[in-house]
């Protein structure tokens, strides 16, 4: 339920002529630079999960390319090897044509003539079917199956999947803007960023910007998954409190304990504290928390958060790409430890708070960072269970 | 224009020359790998750095120039390449 229509998802009809009927022919205008203006003023960031402002990227991305006299890359990112996240996956399945739109889109502006678009398995087969039918136009628009593995979704990574078939993260600099594993500039998007890119070339900014707040502007799509009745993806406007949210995945099916924000490499917040607050960076930043990539997880009173952190953190550390050392070896042995905790040997804390400094900020991507993250504000939401497990219980009821 | 250390974690394997060499600004974590976050080179430490870069056998470690008077890309090839600011 969002503030404005049409909305992202559709009502079951993935084919063209479903899409055109219901959002309109996509006229991209000659004049790109109003265009670009356009997005700019939409306020638009990536809905991949850092939220970066999507014309600065683009624009980047295009001054690189004119500077060095090559076309760049364009890529689409759908990769969504975040397990706990359907939403990408739904609207490759559901709007394909939206998709394929914003990568066109995202490819005039950035002056290249063609778009790859990564999927994950279980939307390629309905992504090349929209691209199959399609007529020929000015931006050649092919799919590509994503590499599995959670880091695969990274963007470096999955620039380097697209352009030379190994999914694991590059590190920076150089920045992907100025030359990315195909040896161009680089434009990687999430593939809702580029779903919104092709209603802003539509309806413009005001129209996106309808919805959402001020300082975040648009509509975003949420996985509300754990103990709902509804569980599943969802369009929201940014900063619809996060009550409304869960309501409208069926409300708790249980007395919530806690949530967890953005992704498995998120942010855990106790219900009490989170219920009231804006789904928004705003709204979240007391708590430490970002939207992210939308996930919004309820943990019920009757499951143990630091159990489902350990298990988690078992998850992240066996996703390690295993080209850094504080990534390899720092998330394995926190995972171990955390594990211990869970299940009951709470001597290993001060352990856990040395590894958690000694592993954040350190390797090629963000992907420790994230972890380390998890494991922190579990420490603090779960900061009571700590001592129940020190005792041999445990507060889950 | 101030100079800072950084590591290429995917290049480095946890051998620490650089640590033996550059006590002052690089420590090593639990299992040997260097804490250098954004660590800022005072002047009179940029020699001992430089040769600390120019130890490491993996060319994992590297020294970068920011601020005014700093070039971009070209400028920062030749530091990574010669340890040289």
């Amino acid at each position: 339920m969002i503030a404005r229509k049409p909305g992202l998802l559709g009502d079951g009809q993935a084919g063209l002529a479903a899409h055109l009927a219901r959002y309109g022919p996509l006229r991209c205008s000659a004049d790109r630079a109003a265009l670009l203006r356009e997005v700019d003023r939409s306020g638009l960031t990536g809905r991949g999960g850092a939220a970066f402002p999507a014309a600065r990227k683009i624009a980047a991305v295009a001054r690189n390319a004119a500077a060095c006299g090559r076309e760049p890359l364009v890529i689409g990112n759908g990769t969504e090897a975040e397990p706990a996240i359907d939403k990408d996956k739904t609207l490759m399945t559901g709007s394909p044509h939206l998709v394929i739109d914003g990568a066109q889109v995202a490819a005039v502006l950035a002056g290249a003539a063609a778009a790859v678009i990564v999927a994950h398995p279980r939307a390629l087969d309905a992504m090349r079917h929209a691209v199959a039918e399609r007529a020929p136009a000015s931006v050649r628009v092919s799919v590509q199956r994503a590499a599995d593995g959670f880091v695969a979704g990274e963007a470096t990574a999955t620039a380097s999947w697209a352009a030379r078939g190994t999914s694991k993260p590059t590190g920076t600099p150089p920045r992907l803007s100025g030359r990315g594993p195909a040896g161009v500039p680089t434009l990687v998007h999430n593939v809702e960023t580029l779903a919104h890119l092709a209603l802003i070339a539509r309806y413009g900014q005001a129209w996106f910007r309808s919805a959402g707040t001020a300082e975040e502007p648009g509509s975003m799509l949420v996985t509300v998954s754990g103990a709902v009745r509804a569980p599943g993806v969802r369009e929201i406007g940014i900063g619809t409190p996060v009550w409304r949210v869960i309501r409208q995945a069926g409300g708790p099916s249980e007395r919530p304990r806690a949530l967890l924000f953005g992704g498995w490499s998120g942010v855990w917040a106790s219900a009490a504290e989170a219920t009231e607050l804006p789904l928004s960076a705003a709204g979240l930043a007391r708590l430490g928390a970002v939207p992210g990539a939308g996930l919004v997880e309820v943990l019920p009173a009757s499951a143990c958060g630091l159990r489902e952190t350990a298990r988690i953190a078992r998850y992240l550390a066996s996703q390690s790409a295993g080209q850094c050392g504080p990534c390899a070896f720092g998330l394995d042995a926190l995972a171990g430890e955390v594990s211990r905790i869970a299940a009951g040997h709470v001597d290993g804390i001060a352990l856990v708070r040395r590894w958690l400094g000694q592993v954040d900020g350190r390797g090629a991507c963000s992907h420790p960072s994230g972890a380390v993250r998890l494991i922190r504000s579990a420490m603090r939401v779960f900061d009571d269970d700590l001592a129940e497990h020190a005792a041999g219980r445990c507060e889950a009821v | 224009m101030t100079v800072e250390l950084r590591v290429d974690y995917i290049a480095c394997d946890g051998r620490g020359i650089c640590a033996e060499m550059l006590p002052e600004l690089i420590a090593t974590d639990d299992w040997g790998f260097p804490v250098v976050a954004g660590q800022t080179v005072p002047a009179r430490l940029l020699g001992d750095a430089r040769v600390a870069v120019r130890a490491c056998p993996l060319l994992a470690l590297r020294l970068e120039a920011s601020g005014p008077g700093h070039h971009q890309a070209r400028h920062r090839l030749r530091v990574l390449r010669s340890g040289r600011v």
